[in-house]
């Protein structure tokens, strides 16, 4: 533990204070000064969140880089932060993708740059915070002040049906939260009077109770996932958030939804969770197969990898009720891959978009003519969504196919049906945005990706190849928590 | 008998500010200035500010055989609705004075309305209860109908007035029947007779449902709550924003002083008829603001059902119940404050910046303005981190501890709705292009602008430091409870 502040409160501050900063310069005459101080706070975020990495001890289960602060001690909420295996990577996978967000947001937002930098700057502080939160308010706090910044993000900077798509986004997630909220109450008082995750870790509660709380926290992860079938605010949110919004979006606010599964489900109604298992691994399932042959149709390009992502995380959920190392393992190891490819492929479509207003597929063809070296980096990242070898789509993919396989042979057969389908989508889109004959004029007039987006998206492709040739560094991060947790849900907690 | 000095001391704030009052209608008699008058309220209500300060004490004293009580929670209250009474004189200074309405007779009524809530919040019987009451009801009314040829106006005050007077009478009524049951007026005198076992438990029920009837006009809770939006709506913005912060503290005041004061024993009773005026309120206030489009009848509806809230609070029963409704009541002030006194700022000579279309684009062309607003907004709808949000938590915790999870539920669930109509706001100021023509003046009152961005910050700082806030409400409820 550090004395003073520690790297923690630095990677939710940094970002925040950032933010706030370039609030203060005023207009868009400063434009240029505001990107700068942009990137320079996301560089900063990122480089307070490597001693995480370097100095993390993968040996140990427990809660590191700890802080706990009086905050409002009279009621017993604590200013508790702490990481383990499971929530460090997405501390650095979030303040890695800021940084490439201000990147991508460069030259696209002209107006009001201020308020969508620091927008994101913001969000990504208040994000780390709920990764590191151990205190249940500390926690809902920043889990619902997240939501703030993106639903301006998308209504101000999004596409002509915004507003209908940043309320819904809004009024959804908060819907969920809101039970969780009352949840949290609850605890507290069957705690004994205490907001610590940890100690809701430990507490015997009836079964009558846990299924409740189940509830409670399933409806707020869940939309956040989302899963089948309260995920129809994704795809809106996707289609009409500007570039920026939607890289946040899939990669980093999607995986809070599925952090809550392993910080509060799993271990606080371990009973409830095993008894109700079928009922997520069927919507795991159904998010896995249903919703890959509705990407299949979809002639939007944002609309496919929308729900795409949703299919995604259905193998993320599915992994995590399978109870066993490689699933959870697996399921985390594709949250962090997911992170990076629709992250990749989100900006992907937006270097298109910058320069033809247009995504459907149909509108384009044959952009390899004009645009090679963009269409060599998209393939990799097509590849790796379809999850081929050697990407990082595959390594998460293929674990939790192996635990599945361990526990039920037709869970494991009809989560294999995502490498069919997920070629099929990616790789059908693909095809006919990139191959074939130069489509129209506009395509035949496309520039090639600039130094800039060369930059951004070969951050990203070097990214995918690491983890998907070598992703024992992370595994390895991982193993010490995820083995504690599955102590713990091995556990009964029932009281009678 | 003539009372000792010392209760005289004791009631000091009270008798300062009427004097102060009776001043500021001579100075605009006898100087015909304007500013003078204006000077004097503001200066007039820091001095009362003051002598709470200088007279509260942790201790609950009492004083003039009965009538009077000082203690903690009261002097709080108190302080703060000087505070809020100031905070409201400043936002409207300049809409006033673009109207010609500032002068004696409207801060004179003004200074009286305040006395009246300091004389609530210090009632220990039900004589000065009442007393205090009517001195606030009459000068909120006469307020009301300052612009005596707007048709809205006088409407609106019409309305008041006698829905008013008709609560009024409900509430002596229930009076006068726990007279007949304990004897007394005394507040103290009713608890023990209460306690000890009423003679008639068919009269004290009676009793109960008159006087809740009554303090249900008074808050504005359904399904007393008729007269709140065509109130707020008629009245001039300045009034509004006059008569949805500070009395709300006062009828908090009422609300702890009868039920908790008076009638704690009878809990039972009186707990259920709060749960169902609370969901009332919060069901009604919620789904009916979404439909409107003016930002005052919005901002009523919402009052009611922060009033709902609030009656959660009271009706767990417990400490925790009281100090959470006592908490949600100061930040709701303050939100109040801070909503109203936008459209107050807003609004220039000749132009109400009322309708919800007014707004429009005001990000693009008043960014830090829209952000302040944007912050009571979304405090209102009760989004971490801004105050609001504590508010509800602490409630729903009192709820939760009380055993009423059910209710906190339904509390949530209306919450969600809330944040369908408070988002809306949000949404027209951020994301729709604004209208051809400004509606927002350019140059205005300077220190109304730093005042609002002060209250702006203060949503915000008290949502990221919640706990002096709200261990000052826990403990002052807590010393006044004994």
């Amino acid at each position: 533990m550090l004395e003073g502040i520690g790297y923690l409160s630095l990677t939710i501050w940094v970002p925040i204070v950032a933010g706030i900063l370039i609030l203060v310069t005023g207009g868009d005459r400063n434009a240029a000064g505001q990107r700068a101080l942009a990137l320079l706070g996301a560089m900063l975020g990122f480089l307070v969140a490597v001693p995480l990495w370097t100095g993390f001890d993968s040996a140990s289960a427990a809660m590191q880089f700890e802080e706990v602060g009086a905050w409002v001690p009279a009621f017993s909420i604590w200013y508790h932060l702490g990481v383990d295996g499971i929530s460090m990577p997405f501390v650095l996978l979030n303040s890695f993708t800021t940084v490439l967000v201000v990147l991508a947001g460069w030259q696209v937002i002209q107006t009001r740059v201020a308020q969508y930098m620091a927008a994101f700057l913001i969000q990504s502080g208040l994000i780390n915070a709920v990764f590191c939160a151990l205190d249940g308010v500390l926690f809902y706090v920043f889990f619902e002040a997240m939501l703030i910044p993106l639903y301006l993000i998308i209504g101000m900077w999004g596409g002509p049906n915004r507003v209908y798509a940043a309320i819904k986004f809004f009024l959804y997630t908060l819907l969920g939260s809101l039970m969780m909220l009352v949840a949290i109450i609850y605890l507290f008082f069957v705690s004994g009077g205490s907001f610590e995750i940890l100690e809701w870790h430990r507490v015997g509660l009836t079964m009558t109770a846990q299924m409740l709380l189940f509830v409670a926290f399933f409806f707020a992860f869940a939309v956040k996932v989302p899963m089948w079938p309260v995920h129809t605010w994704l795809p809106d949110a996707h289609v009409e958030a500007p570039t920026g919004g939607s890289v946040v979006l899939a990669a980093i606010t999607l995986k809070v939804g599925a952090y809550g599964f392993l910080r509060f489900i799993l271990p606080i109604v371990p009973d409830a969770s095993h008894e109700l298992t079928w009922l997520i691994v069927a919507l795991s399932l159904v998010a896995v197969v249903y919703i890959g042959m509705v990407a299949l149709v979809q002639s939007d390009m944002k609309k496919l990898i929308a729900y795409s992502s949703i299919a995604h995380m259905g193998f993320v959920t599915l992994g995590f009720m399978l109870f066993n190392p490689l699933g959870i393992e697996g399921g985390l190891i594709q949250m962090i891959s997911h992170g990076f490819v629709s992250a990749a492929l989100f900006l992907c479509i937006g270097v298109m978009y910058d320069r033809m207003h247009s995504r459907q597929i149909a509108d384009y063809g044959g952009v390899v003519n004009t645009m090679p070296r963009f269409a060599a980096l998209f393939m990799l990242f097509a590849m790796a969504n379809a999850g081929l070898p050697g990407t990082s789509g595959f390594v998460g993919e293929f674990m939790v196919i192996l635990g599945a396989v361990k526990v039920n042979f037709w869970w494991a057969a009809a989560a294999a049906l995502t490498l069919i389908f997920g070629a099929a989508y990616t790789l059908w889109m693909y095809k006919r945005v990139i191959f074939g004959k130069v489509a129209n004029e506009h395509v035949a007039d496309l520039k090639d990706i600039d130094g800039r987006e060369f930059l951004v998206l070969a951050i990203l492709a070097v990214c995918v190849l690491a983890m998907g040739l070598y992703p024992m560094p992370v595994t390895d991060v991982m193993h010490a928590s995820v083995n504690q947790l599955l102590e713990q849900v091995a556990q009964s907690k029932l009281v009678y | 008998m003539i009372p000792p000095l010392s209760d005289f001391i004791i009631a000091l704030p009270e008798i300062a500010l009427l004097l102060v009052a009776c001043l500021v209608l001579l100075i605009e008699a006898y100087t015909q200035s304007r500013q003078g008058a204006y000077l004097a309220a503001v200066f007039g209500l820091l001095l009362t500010g003051l002598l709470v300060v200088y007279t509260g004490t942790p201790e609950t004293q009492g004083a003039f055989n009965g009538l009077y009580v000082n203690d903690a929670m009261g002097a709080l209250l108190k302080l703060l609705a000087c505070f809020a009474a100031i905070v409201a004189v400043i936002y409207s200074r300049q809409y006033l004075a673009d109207r010609g309405m500032l002068g004696g007779d409207y801060l004179g009524l003004l200074l009286f309305a305040v006395l009246g809530m300091l004389v609530m919040i210090s009632a220990a019987h039900f004589l000065s209860l009442y007393l205090g009451l009517e001195l606030l009801s009459l000068s909120l009314y006469a307020m009301v109908a300052m612009r005596r040829d707007d048709v809205r106006s006088s409407e609106a005050a019409m309305k008041y007035f006698v829905l008013g007077a008709l609560a009024s009478g409900l509430l002596l009524y229930g009076m006068s029947l726990l007279y007949g049951l304990a004897g007394s007026l005394e507040l103290g005198a009713v608890a023990e007779t209460v306690r000890t076992g009423a003679r008639s438990e068919m009269v004290l029920v009676f009793a109960l449902v008159f006087v809740l009837a009554g303090l249900g006009f008074k808050l504005g809770a359904a399904p007393f709550h008729m007269w709140l939006p065509d109130v707020y709506h008629g009245a001039p913005t300045a009034v509004t924003l006059f008569i949805g912060s500070a009395p709300k503290l006062a009828a908090f005041a009422f609300v702890m002083r009868l039920l908790v004061d008076g009638l704690q024993p009878a809990y039972g009773d009186w707990q259920q008829m709060l749960a169902v005026m609370a969901v009332a309120s919060l069901a009604i206030g919620n789904l009916a603001a979404i439909m409107q489009t003016n930002i005052k009848r919005m901002l009523a509806y919402s009052t009611i059902s922060h009033m709902g809230f609030l009656l959660l609070g009271v009706m767990s029963a417990s400490l925790a119940g009281y100090s959470a409704a006592m908490y949600y009541a100061v930040t709701y002030v303050l939100m109040s404050l801070g909503g109203f006194g936008m459209v107050v700022y807003l609004s220039r000579a000749g132009v109400e910046a009322e309708e919800l279309d007014d707004y429009k684009g005001l990000n693009a062309r008043h960014p830090w303005l829209a952000a302040v607003m944007a912050m009571f907004m979304l405090s209102m709808a009760g989004l971490p981190p801004f105050v609001g949000f504590y508010a509800k938590l602490t409630v729903l915790q009192a709820l939760v501890g009380a055993g009423w999870i059910w209710l906190a539920v339904v509390a949530v669930f209306f919450s969600l709705v809330g944040a369908y109509y408070y988002l809306r706001v949000v949404k027209i100021m951020y994301f729709d292009a604004p209208a051809a023509a400004d509606t927002i003046p350019a140059s205005h009152a300077g220190d109304a602008r730093i005042l609002l961005s002060a209250n702006g910050l203060a949503v915000l700082l008290l949502g990221i430091l919640p706990q002096p806030l709200m261990t000052l409400c826990a403990y002052s409820v807590q010393m006044s409870l004994r």
